[in-house]
């Protein structure tokens, strides 16, 4: 563990002011109803970095996302146990308001979901719900800023959202998600449904978008997550093999597995 | 050979109704004038005329849209986005599907019971629209459920992942998108309403009315029950003045639901 903390303090003086870690799992296990997807996984997320975790298909990354933001709320027969510490809070604790969390740490999902409402709505409807008070204009000008989609949409803020492409609709969510401010941004497979020029300009954004945020990533593309995460974790049948700085996890993993698995010969 | 088999039985139902329409319109064409409309039922046929018949239906129609639209709607959401699903909510569902097979003079029946006698509502408009919403409750639940049941369940992942309650993610996204198919529930429950018959018997509906209702609570008569009332008579005039009847019915009906069509048309545009 030593040697990966040292590495993430590298980053200079102002970000050791705060505390390293946004999100601590320790000993997470998720069940849908009898069934264990994800087994006794502890790792730290770290502030302003991108967290990728990668694994075959079914390995049980995309639940454990889910649950750093309780979506899995909604699905019939899930439970977690263990402690997921974000503002050191357990986010399941009994006092904890599910919708809060989801306020503070925000998601985009694998296939683009805009409302079938305007680009201008899209964004505007999370802060409204919560009683934003601040400028709308301003507000819609920002996210599409941050989400690097302004200048092609700029002329057609109230046309529907779905008469955009799948890369502009994508990133219209991702927009719609920072309009929240959250701290975290969890990403599903965000690229997952899209054309290669899309996800470059999303994995361009995502560089941009950790100088404020939080992210972390669940991806099938290994080239991707050793392009653009600062961390790896690499999960199998619901275990955490291995988590480390990316760069080791793809040059010299300590699992043999996980060097089985970087380097294409199974999954 | 079987799409020629299913041609021909679309085809022949459609020109049954074809010959029904003309017939209809043969024998009581003549007698459609604005005398017609603007008059209260007579002994004679040519003072008679179906005013009292089509403001009670007017207004019976609009109670029951009144009453009948809200609760359905709030039943079908609350089982559709809130109600846990086990043995009871499976319970009320079968209850609901069953309920819209009930015989409607068996509403009727019903509706005597508990709303003219028991909470004393006499035979009004209140008591025949309650009953008439009884009866298309079902229908609307049924409808609006499975309208509810479209929207894909990405739209509400979406709308939670932004820190959105489930009655504000309900509300602003679940609703507006099945919209379009709860109104077409809607139509076709408000049509079977406007042309039902037995539970306003069995209720008390007047058969002979000069006066007009002015409130909910007043006695009222509406256009099937005028037009029963007509056929029933052994003169050829009034049976013409029946076909009459029917003729206003059907234009009432067409005029209701081509504005629900409308709206429907006009709101799916918006949304898409």
């Amino acid at each position: 563990m030593n040697d990966f903390s040292r590495q993430a303090g590298e980053s200079g003086a102002h970000s050791q002011m705060r505390k390293k870690s946004v999100l601590e799992l320790r000993d997470v296990s998720i069940y849908y109803k009898e069934v264990r997807a994800v087994k006794n996984v502890s790792f730290n997320i770290r502030r302003n970095r991108i967290t990728a975790i990668i694994g075959p298909s079914g390995c049980g990354k995309s639940t454990l996302l889910r649950s750093l933001n309780r979506m899995n709320d909604f699905v019939e027969g899930a439970r977690v146990e263990g402690e997921l510490v974000f503002a050191n809070e357990d986010l399941y604790g009994n006092d904890v308001d599910p919708v809060e969390v989801r306020r503070r740490i925000g998601m985009v999902f694998q296939k683009p979901n805009p409302f079938p409402k305007s680009i201008y709505k899209n964004i505007t409807w999370g802060p409204l719900n919560y009683g934003y008070k601040g400028s709308l204009d301003e507000l819609v000008e920002r996210s599409l800023k941050q989400a690097a989609l302004w200048d092609e949409v700029r002329d057609r803020l109230h046309d529907s959202a779905l008469n955009l492409s799948g890369g502009q609709q994508q990133r219209l969510c991702i927009a719609r998600a920072l309009a929240m401010e959250p701290e975290v941004l969890l990403m599903d497979e965000p690229c997952s449904a899209l054309d290669p020029i899309s996800t470059a300009h999303i994995e361009d954004l995502m560089f941009e978008l950790k100088e404020r945020y939080t992210i972390v990533i669940v991806t099938h593309n290994m080239q991707q997550a050793a392009r653009i995460s600062d961390y790896t974790a690499f999960m199998e049948m619901g275990d955490l093999i291995e988590f480390n700085v990316t760069k080791r996890i793809f040059t010299r993993p300590s699992v043999q597995r996980t060097e089985q698995y970087v380097t294409g010969r199974f999954g | 050979m079987f799409s020629i088999f299913c041609g021909a039985v679309t085809w022949s139902s459609v020109l049954l109704l074809a010959v029904l329409l003309f017939q209809v319109s043969v024998d009581g064409f003549r007698w459609l004038d604005w005398q017609f409309i603007d008059s209260f039922p007579s002994r004679f046929p040519e003072r008679a005329g179906i005013k009292s018949a089509l403001v009670g239906t007017i207004w019976l129609i609009a109670l029951v849209a009144l009453i009948s639209i809200p609760i359905g709607v709030s039943a079908a959401l609350y089982l559709e986005e809130f109600a846990k699903q086990g043995r009871i909510s499976r319970l009320v569902e079968v209850n609901i599907a069953n309920l819209a097979g009930v015989p409607s003079i068996v509403y009727g029946i019903l509706g005597l019971a508990i709303f003219v006698r028991f909470l004393a509502l006499e035979r009004s408009l209140v008591s025949g629209a309650l009953t008439m919403s009884l009866l298309i409750l079902p229908v609307i639940i049924i409808a609006s459920r499975e309208a509810i049941k479209t929207v894909p369940v990405s739209i509400r992942y979406a709308a939670y992942s932004l820190g959105a309650t489930k009655w504000q993610t309900t509300w602003a996204h679940v609703l507006p998108s099945s919209f379009p198919g709860i109104m077409t529930g809607v139509i076709l429950a408000l049509s079977r309403a406007i042309g039902e018959t037995a539970p306003l018997v069995m209720i008390g509906a007047l058969t002979f009315v000069a006066f007009l209702p002015e409130g909910p609570m007043d006695s009222f008569t509406a256009l099937p029950i005028q037009i029963y009332n007509w056929v029933s008579r052994p003169q050829q005039e009034f049976h013409e003045l029946a076909a009459a009847g029917i003729i206003v019915l059907l234009i009432v009906l067409l005029l209701m639901n081509s504005t629900a069509i409308y709206i429907r048309n006009k709101t799916e545009k918006r949304i898409r």
